[in-house]
């Protein structure tokens, strides 16, 4: 049988400040990890991975992240990508300050 | 301080203007990351978790108060206004934007700084003693020499494409504050019996996934091969490394799979070969550059005010016998100011703390600053009447933590705050330990005790030569952090010992508390450091403080 895929969304940084984006549904780059498209099979995965590497010019090491989906959206599943959300525990600074 | 001439600022300005250019040409689309991040790399920038990074050298951690200034502007200016000091003598400033780090480089470049060779596969920053020109058991300044290798190894066309990163640290006494030994190559100055000064060097030192102390490559080189016979080790190195397998490319590898009298004899042919190229101009260089290290003009001042404060102020006697290091002239001191406060980032200073420093260094300590590689900042030529005045100051902006050298001395990598290669929170865990020790108001007691994490194998926490180590991983999706015993990073240099299974992130505290109280039960007296007690008892006593249960299920 084949592996089952986990849900993944693509994600980057935003080549001019570095902050945390996500590929949304329509093309777009969001800083909410709850915009993210979630992609639900490996193909499309591969797919909209080489669509953002197309993307170079505006973002810096796109890859897919494994996601879940959540009330509001897709949710990290891995503490990585949760502090990627968020930003450093020791200040308040990143995306948590402009929440 | 040395002071660049018109070549060396020509060549900091040549070169931003260059990365300008590159940066451009990243921004209009002409350049890919993958054609810009070697260049970025060359430029000390990193692109992190949360956004860039930039990594600027303070060549063996020596800064004046200028520049310490300019480094505050920048942290107002083009980040959130504040910076991170480093194990290896840098500072990091954790969120410029692309666009602006053109113009950082040019405000660094006006204060005689630069962010070359912070990254990549070159000679990175060289780092030395943080007490350098102070310390009263030191054989020279090593700054001087240090500068030579800096000078040297910026920029130098066969060392620009190494098989890895590469790390020189120099040191000139006996006891090691530099942590020579875990360095790709150490010199150490010293004196040989006939009193003539040459160099102990060290080579194949290195923490990371692969830790080794550094083995003796000479035990006394002449002063005037130094340049020479560096260039042998880095070329043998650079001809012999691995470059299969990105794990063994470090030069520790090439020494450890080779064996350290092959390396050597590798090293004296080389070496033979190019000592006829170097006319001595490099000795001439060397000459200049002391030149520009003058011990500080001494003043002659009545202690009294010293003497008063320590007699009637129990706040700064104790920030005084914790925090003071002896110099070479009896009337002065080394004065650590801890970036360390409770529960703050290792490291971390505000940009108005960073101002408070500059303007002590300036009125009180012959505008000298240094930072260590333990990351805190020091003022070292203090006459001892200025002392009192000193500590006021630094009180009034929470850096009068008088913990130089406990267990709240935390040496902390950034972790998974900041670091895309981390594997697990780092400052974390320093805050909260410190914050508990303070609490049980233990850490006197408790006495010397280096403690240091790393947010991954990297180890750029120095984990394996602290006397308590901790690493950070990601075990099957959540933090876990192993424990090691009795690493030392003096000059009686040891990795230290895996203690057993690793702890979740929330049980950690509490370990080290047990550890700790462990000690305290079984040290012979208080004069009984930790990593005495663990020399003496070996690991089992310690363990049975960390990992209690296995203790008793044994003993049923």
């Amino acid at each position: 049988m084949a592996r089952k895929f986990t849900p993944k969304v693509v994600t980057a940084n935003d080549l001019l400040d570095g902050d945390v984006i996500y590929l949304t549904a329509t093309n777009e780059w969001s800083r909410d990890h709850a915009d993210a498209q979630l992609i639900e099979d490996e193909a499309l995965a591969e797919e909209r991975l080489a669509h953002a590497a197309g993307d170079f010019a505006r973002l810096v090491g796109p890859y897919l992240a494994d996601a879940v989906a959540g009330e509001n959206g897709p949710e990290p599943v891995h503490f990585r990508e949760a502090f990627r959300t968020r930003g450093p525990s020791n200040y308040n600074h990143g995306k948590q300050a402009e929440a | 301080m040395y002071k660049y001439n018109e070549f060396d600022e020509a060549f900091v300005r040549e070169r931003n203007r260059q990365f300008a250019n590159q940066v451009e040409r990243r921004i209009d689309g002409t350049l890919t990351e993958e054609e810009f991040r070697p260049l970025r790399l060359m430029n000390g920038l990193y692109l992190q978790l949360h956004a860039y990074m930039l990594r600027v050298a303070i060549p063996y951690g020596t800064l004046d108060s200028a520049k310490m200034r300019q480094l505050a502007m920048i942290a107002d200016k083009f980040d959130k206004g504040y910076g991170h000091f480093t194990t290896r003598q840098n500072i990091q400033y954790n969120w410029p934007k692309l666009p602006e780090v053109p113009a950082i480089l040019d405000a660094l470049a006006d204060v005689e700084m630069h962010a070359l060779q912070t990254s990549g596969n070159t000679i990175r920053n060289v780092t030395s003693d943080h007490f350098a020109g102070a310390a009263a058991d030191e054989i020279a300044d090593p700054r001087p020499v240090a500068e030579l290798l800096r000078q040297w190894s910026t920029d130098h066309p066969e060392f620009q494409f190494l098989g890895r990163k590469f790390k020189f640290a120099v040191g000139a006494s006996e006891h090691d504050r530099a942590v020579l030994r875990a360095h790709d190559v150490a010199v150490q100055i010293v004196k040989n019996d006939a009193g003539e000064t040459g160099y102990k060097i060290f080579v194949g030192g290195g923490l990371g996934r692969t830790p080794m102390i550094g083995k003796v490559l000479t035990d006394f080189l002449p002063a005037k091969d130094l340049l020479p016979y560096c260039e042998a080790i880095l070329t043998v190195y650079n001809t012999l490394g691995r470059r299969d397998n990105k794990y063994k490319a470090r030069i520790k590898i090439t020494v450890h799979e080779n064996g350290i009298d092959e390396y050597r004899r590798l090293v004296d042919e080389q070496f033979a070969l190019i000592r006829p190229t170097f006319s001595g101009v490099d000795q001439e260089m060397l000459k200049e550059i002391e030149g520009h290290f003058p011990a500080p003009t001494y003043i002659n001042a009545p202690l009294d005010a010293y003497d008063a404060a320590y007699e009637a102020d129990p706040v700064f006697r104790a920030w005084a016998d914790t925090n003071l290091s002896a110099h070479k002239n009896d009337n002065y001191a080394i004065a650590t100011i801890s970036i360390k406060a409770h529960g703050e980032t290792p490291g971390d200073a505000t940009s108005e703390q960073m101002r408070v420093m500059a303007d002590l260094a300036e009125e009180y300590a012959h505008n000298e600053l240094r930072i260590s590689h333990e990351q805190n900042v020091i003022l070292p030529h203090v006459h001892k009447s200025n002392l009192p005045a000193i500590h006021a100051r630094l009180k009034e902006h929470g850096l009068a933590t008088a913990n130089f050298g406990l267990i709240s001395d935390i040496i902390a990598c950034p972790g998974m705050d900041y670091c895309a290669l981390a594997t697990a929170r780092s400052i974390p865990v320093a805050q909260e330990i410190a914050l508990r020790f303070d609490e049980l108001k233990l850490e006197h007691e408790i006495g010397e005790l280096k403690l240091k994490i790393s947010g991954c194998i990297n180890a750029c926490g120095h984990h394996h030569v602290g006397h308590i180590g901790i690493l950070g991983l990601d075990r099957a999706g959540v933090e876990n952090y192993q424990i090691t015993l009795g690493g030392d990073g003096s000059e009686n240099a040891a990795v230290g010992e895996r203690a057993g299974p690793g702890f979740a992130y929330d049980e950690l505290v509490p370990a080290i508390e047990r550890l700790i109280k462990g000690y305290l039960e079984v040290r012979e007296d208080a004069s009984e450091t930790f990593i005495q007690a663990y020399r003496r008892l070996g690991s089992a006593p310690f363990k049975a403080a960390l990992y209690p249960d296995a203790t008793k299920k044994n003993a049923a």
